[in-house]
């Protein structure tokens, strides 16, 4: 066991590192550091000594890769790419491109992501398995029909409208909640309501039907008939028996988004006003400030490697059968 | 003995917090909706929102709209705007007087008000600083008993429990003096602060351009984030005369100095607060003067939260002004003048919300939480009607609302640009080849239809351009009988008609493209536009620049590029057809014609003349123009500029921007002003009224949730039934006998 986690987390690490040199490359090649003074410096009386300048202050007039001027480790150690990227393997996020510690911005900025998606996330699992459960013990019958024909309506509707439509029904035409917003302690409920809610009910249509399908695969195997001859209510056959042997594929999609929760959610927090993470990666590519980008991205490839991780362990939690080796 | 079921939560108990929440809503005054605290409800509070976060908040570094909406009211520039006269006026703020610059010849000596631009070697403006205005109350300013700075040396221990400037127990305030203006003027020099306009101002206050190199040298020697005092570091073209006035040396004639004088770039610093904020460990904790502003005028900020919220609170130590006791014609009968002479500002607290869409924020608006608001593409219709005379009304639900529209020119103007260094638009070669060029732009500019494009995609709300000077600043001259633009337009009925499209045709064949195709090779004329507007919200737009183009058989290929990619075009010159705009820094004929001027070609000089426009005798004008005072001579001087570029368009003249806002009747004193940012001290609130509406306007509607549950009960019972019934039902039918 133990070896296999290291084995994993070496296979992490370079993960890791393919990740970071693929979005230095993009970043430096596409975006050149001339292209990111200009962007920060503003369309207006931009001089090109400003933007020498502003690459100096920050450490964007290196070389990229290997600073042929100097010898030793400092040929690899005074770059760009030392600077930004290998730098962030010690998890030294350093300063945005305007000049704000991106370390504190992202430690005060995913609470609010958390408060979203952790609800969301919890009582949407809840749902999701409930309704699935729910067909599939109402299989080949009307119900489990239109159950799936709701679930296929609710899943191609975009994200986006479930989110203006909620904030129409809920916001403006009953006046139960603020249309967007966010307050810190308990007034931060009847802010994160509409956009949980809406998480919630946005996810059931595709979530309801992948699970769906995989509990009526395990209801047919032998094992849950001879719970059934045995004299089992459907129910507890269902909710007991059913439920744990399909913990495997069910844990394969859900372990490996836990960690991904404090990333936020993009479109759901710039409607809503909640100050996140996911808004903090948006702002950050509207500004083109790729400091931030390049931040979050490998975070999000951290907290990924993470998850699958985890992934990997919750298996052994729920099938004693799993070993690693 | 308990039995398992007994332990489990009952359902009452599950859902007794959402009822609680339900009834705690319910008994609340407040309205459910209220995205702002209960307790908030008859504060003087105005709410508004910025959709992006200001980049910087440094005065010198500032430098766009959205961030000077909140220095501009916390700062104290020596000049301001005056909020109601039109056309725009300075007035003092900071300073006693407006300067009136003395002028002085290369030896020192002084020459007379009407000495020639040319025998000018110097102006110098003395400024007389306002007595006993004292800075807001600042943890930098805070001294300990024996008067020494309470948080200059500040440890790692003393920063341990400091996140925020709040979380500093002590704060002080000391008098505003001249030295706080000078230091400013010398943090333009900053060599890590990067002002945009120390370029501009080196080359007219002495010294600056020195001090900026000296400061260059003396920061190389540091370490990276190390403190740089400029104390020793003189400034020769500034200095104090007493604690209440100092003199700006500046070279030549300059008259346009008076504007930058209202402006943050030239707000007062106290050095105390580079000293605070040049300590080790505050950045690490984002506090910085880019972000913690200390100012005198009538706000401070006190909440900096850009993720999500920043508020404005009124500067205790904030007194002596009063609203301005006259104004332009018909502002009294607006009721603009009910507040003359009190003192201001009105509104204790500002709160400004974060909000990234436009649909929560105009329902926002509508529901009263927010005071006043612009009006978007989406919403127009919804807000605004056009009578049958083409008058813009308010919608009937805008007016039921109390709602007010506000309407105003923007000091801005929109192009689409030609390169004239583009050897078929610019024409680059002999007299006959540009003469050619010229032809071909008058055509496309008479074929694209501003007419049609601002009814169309802007709502009507522009101008068309017959010039490059915008309504509001001194030389523009009304689109009349002899003020339009002769080679685009006709003066029929009275009105200006744009030139049928057989004229452009005419112009385009002796252009040598006949019909669109060029004489000599038969081959399609091939027009490159680049632009960064992509996507569908784009395609209209662009096909419709696409069909104008097509009236000529002229081919136009879009090139649809990002922001920096199109700069970088611009720079080398490479681009063909281009959209661009310009937003006055100041209501000087000066700062729109400057776009023109040859030595500030973008491609050659990295100047904001985008278009490589040259024209010796345009530039000749330009020197001349821009050292007069506004009158007959000037204006005279203008119109020969602007006739230069009407006969040589080098733009496609495009349109003024109009402004149109929106407020409740609860908002008081409000008037557009383009070039003033700190009209929030003039403004004053109805809040008992809002507080009112605000009830009425968002009852709680409580049967959906009724109807929810109904629909749930109606649904589970079914399911319920069904899996009771087939819970009984046994194996083999009829049971088991």
């Amino acid at each position: 066991m133990t070896g296999y986690l290291i084995r994993r987390l070496i296979y992490g690490v370079f993960v890791l590192i393919g990740v970071n040199v693929l979005t230095f490359a993009l970043f430096f090649f596409v975006n050149t550091p001339d292209d990111m003074a200009r962007a920060q410096l503003g369309a207006k009386r931009v001089t090109p000594e400003a933007v020498e300048k502003w690459k100096q202050e920050r450490g964007y007039h290196k070389p990229l890769f290997l600073n042929e001027k100097l010898s030793g480790i400092q040929r690899v150690t005074d770059t760009v790419f030392f600077d930004k990227s290998v730098r962030l393997f010690a998890f030294e996020f350093g300063s945005s491109d305007q000049g704000r510690n991106i370390g504190y911005d992202i430690s005060t900025r995913m609470w609010p992501s958390l408060a979203v998606q952790l609800p969301a996330f919890l009582i949407g699992l809840l749902v999701y398995i409930s309704f699935a459960l729910l067909m599939a013990f109402f299989r080949a019958t009307a119900l489990d029909f239109w159950g799936v024909v709701l679930c296929v309506l609710m899943m191609s509707v975009s994200a986006l409208f479930y989110i203006i439509g909620g904030q129409f029904l809920f916001g403006k035409l009953w006046n139960l909640v603020p249309i967007s917003g966010y307050n810190g302690g308990f007034d931060a409920i009847k802010f994160l309501a509409l956009p949980v809610l809406i998480g919630v009910v946005s996810g059931i249509g595709g979530n309801a039907r992948w699970y769906r399908t995989i509990f009526l695969e395990e209801i047919s195997k032998d094992y849950v008939r001879t719970a059934r001859a045995k004299g089992l209510s459907e129910a507890r056959v269902l909710f007991r028996h059913v439920l744990q042997n399909a913990m495997i594929p069910i844990l394969t999609g859900v372990v490996v988004v836990i960690p991904l929760l404090f990333m936020g959610a993009l479109i759901t927090e710039s409607f809503f006003g909640i100050p996140g993470l996911g808004s903090y990666t948006i702002d950050a590519i509207s500004q083109q400030d790729f400091a931030i980008v390049r931040v979050m991205v490998f975070l999000g490839s951290v907290l990924y490697v993470i998850g699958l991780i985890m992934t990997d362990l919750s298996y052994t939690l729920v099938d004693p059968r799993v070993r690693f080796s | 003995m308990t039995s398992l079921r007994d332990r489990r939560p009952h359902l009452t108990t599950l859902l007794a917090p959402l009822f609680v929440l339900i009834l705690a809503a319910g008994c609340s005054e407040s309205p459910w909706n209220n995205p702002y605290p209960a307790a908030e409800a008859g504060s003087n509070t105005l709410y508004t929102s910025f959709s992006e976060r200001p980049k910087h908040l440094d005065p010198v570094q500032s430098y766009a709209e959205n961030e000077f909406a909140f220095i501009a009211n916390i700062y104290q520039p020596p000049l301001q705007y005056h909020y109601l006269k039109r056309p725009y006026e300075l007035i003092p703020f900071g300073a006693e007087t407006v300067p009136v610059p003395v002028y002085l010849d290369a030896a020192g000596r002084r020459l007379p008000d009407s000495a020639p631009a040319e025998r000018v070697a110097f102006s110098e403006y003395v400024i007389t600083v306002k007595k006993g205005v004292l800075y807001q109350p600042h943890p930098a300013l805070a001294v300990d008993e024996a008067g020494k700075p309470r948080y200059h040396a500040l440890s790692e221990a003393d920063l341990r429990n400091i996140d925020t400037l709040g979380d500093f127990r002590h704060t002080g305030s000391r008098e505003l003096v001249a030295a706080d203006y000078v230091h400013q003027i010398k943090r333009l020099a900053h060599p890590r602060l990067h002002s945009p306009i120390l370029q501009l101002m080196g080359e007219y206050v002495v010294g600056l351009k020195e001090l900026a190199a000296e400061l260059g040298k003396a920061a190389a020697g540091l370490p990276e984030h190390a403190f740089i005092d400029l104390d020793p570091h003189a400034l020769s073209g500034v200095r104090v005369i007493d604690r209440h006035t100092y003199a700006v040396r500046v070279r030549g004639k300059y008259p346009q100095f008076a504007y930058w004088l209202a402006m943050p770039f030239f707000a007062p610093v106290p050095p105390e607060a580079d000293r605070f904020y040049g300590q080790r460990g505050l950045a690490q904790k984002n506090i910085t003067l880019d972000w913690y502003p200390i100012g005198s005028g009538p706000y401070m900020l006190t909440v900096n939260n850009p993720n999500r919220q920043m508020v404005l609170e009124r500067n205790p130590n904030y007194r002596g002004e009063t609203y301005p006791v006259e104004g332009e014609p018909g502002d009294a009968e607006r009721g603009l003048l009910k507040d003359a002479g009190k003192p201001l500002p009105f509104i204790e607290r500002v709160v400004f919300s974060l909000e990234k869409e436009q649909i929560p924020y105009w329902n926002k608006f509508l529901q009263g939480y927010y005071d006043a608001s612009g009006i978007a593409s989406d919403t127009f219709d919804q807000a605004v009607q056009f009578s049958g005379q083409g008058d813009v009304t308010l919608s009937e639900d805008m007016v039921k609302r109390g709602i007010s529209l506000q309407t105003s020119l923007a000091t801005s103007v929109f192009y689409m640009g030609f390169n004239m260094l583009d050897p078929l638009v610019g024409g680059q070669g002999d007299d006959q080849m540009r003469e050619r060029a010229r032809k071909l732009r008058l055509a496309v500019t008479i074929a694209v239809d501003q007419e049609e494009f601002i009814s169309i995609f802007r709502n009507g709300r522009g101008l068309p351009s017959h010039g490059p000077v915008p309504p509001g600043i001194f030389g523009y001259r009304d689109a009349d009988a002899k003020g339009i633009n002769p080679y685009v337009y006709e003066w029929r009925n009275g009105e200006p008609q744009r030139k049928g499209i057989d004229q452009a045709k005419q112009l385009l064949a002796e252009a040598g493209f006949p019909n669109g195709r060029d004489a000599k090779t038969g081959q399609p004329l091939l027009l490159h536009l680049d632009t960064t507007s992509s996507g569908a919200d784009s395609k209209a737009r662009l096909d419709w620049y696409i069909a104008q183009f097509a009236k000529l058989g002229i081919q136009l290929v879009i090139r649809a590029t990002d922001f920096n990619r199109l700069q970088d075009k611009l720079r080398r010159g490479t681009a063909q057809l281009f959209f661009m705009g310009w937003n006055a820094d100041y209501p000087d004929p000066e700062n729109f014609l400057f776009l023109f001027h040859g030595p500030q070609s973008r491609a050659k000089t990295q100047g904001e003349n985008a278009a490589n426009y040259s024209n010796p005798e345009f530039d000749h004008l330009f020197e001349r123009m821009k050292h007069m005072p506004n009158g007959a001579e000037r204006q005279a001087i203008i119109d020969r500029m602007v006739a230069l570029l009407r006969h040589d368009a080098p733009w496609a003249w495009s349109f003024f921007p109009k402004d149109y806002t929106l407020h409740h009747g609860w908002l008081i004193n409000r008037k557009p002003n383009q070039m003033a940012n700190n009209s929030l001290k003039y403004q004053r609130l109805d809040v008992a009224t809002r507080a009112q509406l605000r009830r009425l306007w968002n009852p709680p509607v409580l049967w959906p949730l009724g109807l929810l549950a109904a629909v749930l009960v109606l649904v589970a019972w079914p399911a319920w039934a069904a899996y009771r019934r087939r819970e009984r039902r046994t194996a083999v039918a009829g049971g088991v006998s």
